[in-house]
């Protein structure tokens, strides 16, 4: 097996293209368990960590720039935290301490699990994900970048280089069901975006089908019951049918995981108590 | 590396029994620096893997190794045919073969071992191999076992063991009937440090030296020795440092595989199991259903059990066979009856073997007759702490099986200062509180939460029983003011070479006790498991003590013409109860050399008659545990806040190291309460990872308040009862009772899933 560790990006880019089968390293929390079960034997593996551009944000008034190499242990707090803060929220239930040292937004992207504790949270915040190969730059909004369990719209020659989000006025938040009270896998997630800048409410589910799953039926149907550049209103009838139109977007499976009847159920329950918090 | 074998003094006081006494390999291993079983390396070594079934039952039709010999530096690849011994092993029946030759049981079942220069060159290797399978009928489900028409899977049958008990009057009919059917999962025990093994083959094939993580060498020797054709002397067993056991390293895994590597190839050969291969290296605990109808008179008072229960042994069988014994036996729990009609059955299917896990049967009693015990203080309107009160068992109390108990028995005290132990403060009002439900996952609010308490009491079985010739041997020798014990007691964690250096400080008077290499170079210490060693090995090691101790005495009494019997051990010195005569022992031993060997036994047990009728046990401890927790009853997440628990221990050794067990059994109870199960899908392991077998993590871990109930046990040798399987057993039964207690719902199987608490049944 090759390894290389390129320190900057246009050498990762070349040599990706030298290296076409190349396994892109970053955080390797996903590759490392595939390897180590025996699943997965690269050949060659180009590793991303000391590409110091990857692992730089910035967070301005119109938009907040993530480096796909930024850890999740930095989104947990700081900067990053106050302006994104159903971002940190997601961040804080990947995994251990020494996970969310490792383990990147970057990489998130890269596997695409739908399992993926980050990805509701880009969904809902409708970010962009910035890849750039030979050919240069390319933008892809966030839903069009996930195409399925584990695939995405990269394409071989390309390195994810960020992803680009707007901020938004308002609630944020995130939560996720795990049979467990800390470092398990998502059984359930949900991120909740109340955006009144743009009146709009976007709410995304994780772990509950073969992609990350925008509830845009129910967001278009809360959006015509409310005026969404003000607070939500918290009366129960409204609160129960939006989150049954949430849950009813899901798409879950049975497995040891969970069961999909659970799993819908969490969705509804998750919908619901992340708009009440909103009208906190 | 070197495992450290004596510590040095560092308190001022002196650590001999009843004190904290650190152990002798603790600052070793939070250092990393103590050498597991998995650390060990030789010159020249190969690696060696073991290709397993990926079906749960199959006809072997070829097996073709062509491809694999010409990877370069494969070394050997042998098969059933290459087992020069007895096919087969077996605790208790030989009935699980080296490698499958025809037909395989389980999935995960050896079929061929590999040695390579390289632990990548073996998974070349074994993907090389090409298996051709006929894959066949699975039998996974128990009752099917049971049902003579189901085609046996084994030669020796489906059902690995039926009793019965019949107890006192089986028509007796009480005031109030309850009834429950209970259902346990699979658990696994999880040990951190996994299956590991170096392999020295003597020159020529002579014999073998086998460096592994065990938790009985001698009984390993003895399998290991048959399979191979050698005669036990021929095969030397060191134990390798143990990381973990609880029950799985009892059974043979990977011992005779690397034996036979090593002596195939004439180099040593290591083999190690990943965290994946583990899970279907061992046998895990026995997933069962149990159905229990109890009759109460009006005051509560139990006035007959019946019912049955149903253990999986899975494709072999293991110890399934005491297992449903421990199982049968303890059904009445804690209390006392005259009346019982019982059946039980360990069944045979193509699920992973299961066999010893700390509880070892009586865990899924517990959770059946505690969830009994609820439902009849429902009927009756009692308390659940009054119910039990009331029929709390005490010394002298007779069993289902016509065995008096003569251990302490204080029960209703454990139960009492469990009772008395203050409430947790209220479920925090912070949303989002990593303390609530759902933790790090931020998924509750105050206001979703419901507590809960509930509570379970247990009796446990100490040592071996039904007749088993259950002994340990020690040996110590005292010379200048050392001493250095010598023994066979596997040490898997618990802490046996810090009491075995306590035992000695206190009868000898000597600070500073060497371990010698705990090998089969020394008769056997029995098993470390049945919460055995503190009694056996210890009374072996304060036996051994004892003698060396007389003969110290003779001679001090011999210089200055004493009587023996006048001298006595007080701190570090001999002193003559009659006289002025006082002498330091490191004074007195100088010079001399005192070696003796103790071989402790327990007193005999009986074989259980076919009404189930017998002194099949040894001695029994008790426990009790009360939990709180709190529900989010709509997502069905679960937070154990605290367990509050009395045991029933004898003499507290050593505080530090009870408190040890009692914590380690407390979590793992709950584990199987709210998360651990290997997932099995008629025959296949759906989850052999930690990534989704789910072990509790310090966020999981409740608040433990633990009170040692210390009344000496007089049949034990240094007063103290086993401390290690009790404190896993009621406390399971315990969390399920305050969930439902939170939530209202009958909750009859464990662990507890989410979909259990909130969604319709």
């Amino acid at each position: 097996m090759s390894v290389h560790v390129p320190t900057s990006l246009t050498e990762a880019i070349d040599l990706l293209v030298a290296n076409p089968t190349a396994r892109l390293l970053s955080g390797g929390t996903d590759t490392m368990v595939e390897v180590n079960f025996n699943r997965s034997k690269p050949e060659s593996v180009i590793a991303l960590r000391r590409i110091a551009a990857l692992r730089e944000y910035t967070v301005d008034s119109d938009r907040i720039v993530i480096g796909a190499g930024v850890p999740y242990a930095m989104m947990e707090k700081g900067p990053l935290a106050a302006a994104l803060p159903a971002l940190a929220a997601a961040a804080r239930t990947v995994g251990s301490p020494q996970i969310r040292a490792a383990g990147t937004l970057g990489g998130n992207l890269g596997t695409c699990s739908p399992a993926g504790d980050g990805l509701p949270v880009l969904a809902a915040l409708d970010a962009t994900i910035n890849l750039r190969s030979p050919r240069g730059p390319r933008a892809v909004p966030f839903a069009e970048f996930m195409t399925g369990v584990k695939r995405n719209s990269r394409a071989v020659d390309e390195i994810i280089e960020s992803v680009s989000i707007s901020p938004t006025t308002g609630f944020q938040d995130y939560a996720k069901v795990g049979v467990r009270n800390a470092m398990v896998i998502s059984v359930a997630s949900v991120c909740f975006v109340h955006d009144t800048g743009s009146s709009s409410v976007r709410i995304a589910l994780g772990a509950v089908g073969p992609t990350i799953i925008r509830a845009r039926e129910a967001e278009q149907w809360l959006q015509s019951q409310v005026d969404a550049s003000q607070q939500l209103p918290s009366h129960d009838k409204l609160v129960a049918e939006f989150a049954q139109r949430v849950a009813a977007a899901a798409r879950p499976i049975d497995d040891h995981r969970s069961t999909a009847a659970y799993r819908r159920h969490a969705i509804e329950v998750l919908a619901r108590r992340l708009y009440l918090r909103s009208t906190q | 590396m070197k495992n450290a074998t004596s510590t040095t003094n560092r308190s001022t006081g002196r650590n001999v029994l009843g004190t904290s006494a650190l152990r002798p390999d603790g600052v070793a291993k939070t250092q990393g620096n103590f050498a597991f079983s998995s650390d060990f390396q030789a010159e020249n070594m190969l690696w060696g893997a073991t290709l397993r079934s990926p079906h749960p039952h199959a006809r072997v039709v070829s097996i073709d190794p062509t491809e694999a010999w010409k990877i370069a530096g494969v070394e050997a690849i042998i098969f059933a045919d290459d087992v020069p011994g007895k096919a087969t092993y077996g605790l208790i029946a030989s009935d699980q073969p080296v490698f499958a030759r025809d037909v395989v049981r389980y999935m995960g079942e050896p079929v061929a071992a590999v040695a390579a220069d390289h632990p990548e060159t073996c998974r070349r290797a074994l993907a090389a191999i090409k298996v051709v399978y006929e894959q066949l009928p699975v039998l996974s489900d128990m009752d099917a076992a049971i049902d003579p028409s189901t085609p046996a899977i084994h030669p020796d049958g489906n059902v690995i063991r039926h009793q019965r008990i019949v107890s006192g009057d089986p028509n007796i009919v009480g005031d109030v009937v309850v009834e429950g059917t209970y259902e346990i999962g699979m658990q696994d025990q999880a040990f951190l440090g996994l299956e590991a093994a170096l392999a020295y083959p003597d020159p020529g094939g002579a014999g073998v030296e086998l460096v592994v993580a065990t938790q009985w060498l001698h009984e390993d020797r003895k399998q290991i020795a048959d399979c191979l054709g050698l005669s036990p002397e021929k095969v030397r067993l060191v134990l390798g440092g143990v990381g973990g056991a609880f029950g799985a390293r009892e059974d043979i895994s990977l011992q005779v595989h690397t034996c036979l590597l090593a002596l195939r190839t004439g180099r040593p050969v290591k083999v190690q199991y990943s965290r994946e291969e583990s899970f279907f290296g061992h046998v895990h605990r026995h997933p069962g259903r149990i159905h229990l109808r109890h009759h109460a008179d009006r005051s509560g008072k139990l006035v007959k059990v019946e019912g049955w229960m149903k253990l999986d042994g899975g494709a072999y069988a293991s110890t399934s066979a005491a297992v449903l014994i421990n199982g049968i036996t303890h059904l009445q729990g804690p209390y006392a009856c005259d009346n019982a009609v019982l059946d039980a059955w360990a069944t045979r299917t193509n699920n992973p073997p299961c066999g010893a896990m700390r509880g070892f049967g009586v865990v899924q009693a517990c959770f059946a007759h505690e969830g009994q015990m609820d439902r009849l203080a429902e009927a009756l309107g009692m308390s659940p702490v009054d119910i039990r009160l009331v029929n709390a068992m005490k010394t002298g109390d007779k069993l289902f099986t016509g065995q008096v108990v003569d251990s302490v028995a204080p029960v209703a005290r454990c139960i009492r200062e469990t009772a008395d132990i203050p409430l947790p403060p209220e479920p925090s009002r912070v949303t989002g509180s990593l303390e609530l439900p759902g933790g790090s996952g931020r998924t509750s609010d105050p206001g979703h939460i419901r507590r809960g308490v509930g509570w379970g009491v247990s009796i446990k079985n100490l040592m071996y029983s039904e007749g088993f010739d259950d002994s340990a041997e020690a040996k110590c020798t005292l010379a200048d003011g050392v001493a250095t014990l010598k023994f066979a007691t596997a040490e898997v964690g618990q802490g046996f070479v810090v009491l075995a250096q306590q035992i000695a400080r206190t009868v000898l008077g000597v600070d500073t006790v060497i371990l010698d290499t705990i090998d089969t170079q020394i008769g056997s210490a029995g098993s470390t498991s049945a919460s055995r060693q503190t009694w056996m090995s210890g009374g072996a090691v304060d036996g051994a003590c004892r003698l060396v101790r007389e003969r110290l005495f003779e001679h001090v009494a011999h210089l200055h013409n004493l009587d023996p019997l006048q001298l006595v051990i007080e701190g570090t010195e001999i002193v003559d109860t009659l006289g002025p005569l006082r002498v330091a022992v490191a004074d007195a031993s100088t010079g001399l050399r005192i070696e003796q060997t103790f071989l402790h036994r327990h007193r005999a047990t009986e074989e259980l008659d076919e009404n189930g009728q017998g002194n099949c046990h040894v001695a029994f401890a008790f426990v009790a545990h009360r939990a709180v927790v709190d529900v989010d009853t709509d997502l069905g997440l679960v937070k154990v806040v605290q367990i509050a628990t009395a045991q029933d221990v004898g003499q507290v050794l050593n505080p530090m190291a009870l408190l040890g067990q009692i914590e380690g059994g407390i979590a793992q109870g709950l584990g199987l309460a709210v998360m651990e199960e290997i997932v099995v899908d008629d025959g296949i392991v759906r989850n052999p990872s930690f990534t989704d077998y789910l072990l509790p993590t310090a966020l999981d871990a409740p608040d433990v308040v633990a009170i040692p109930i210390e009344e000496y046990e007089p049949l034990a040798p240094l007063g103290a009862k086993g401390v290690g399987e009790p404190p896993c057993i009621s406390v399971t039964p315990a969390i399920v009772a305050a969930i439902r207690n939170a939530t209202g719902r009958a909750i009859m199987r464990t662990p507890v899933r989410p979909q259990d608490i909130c969604l319709a049944d």
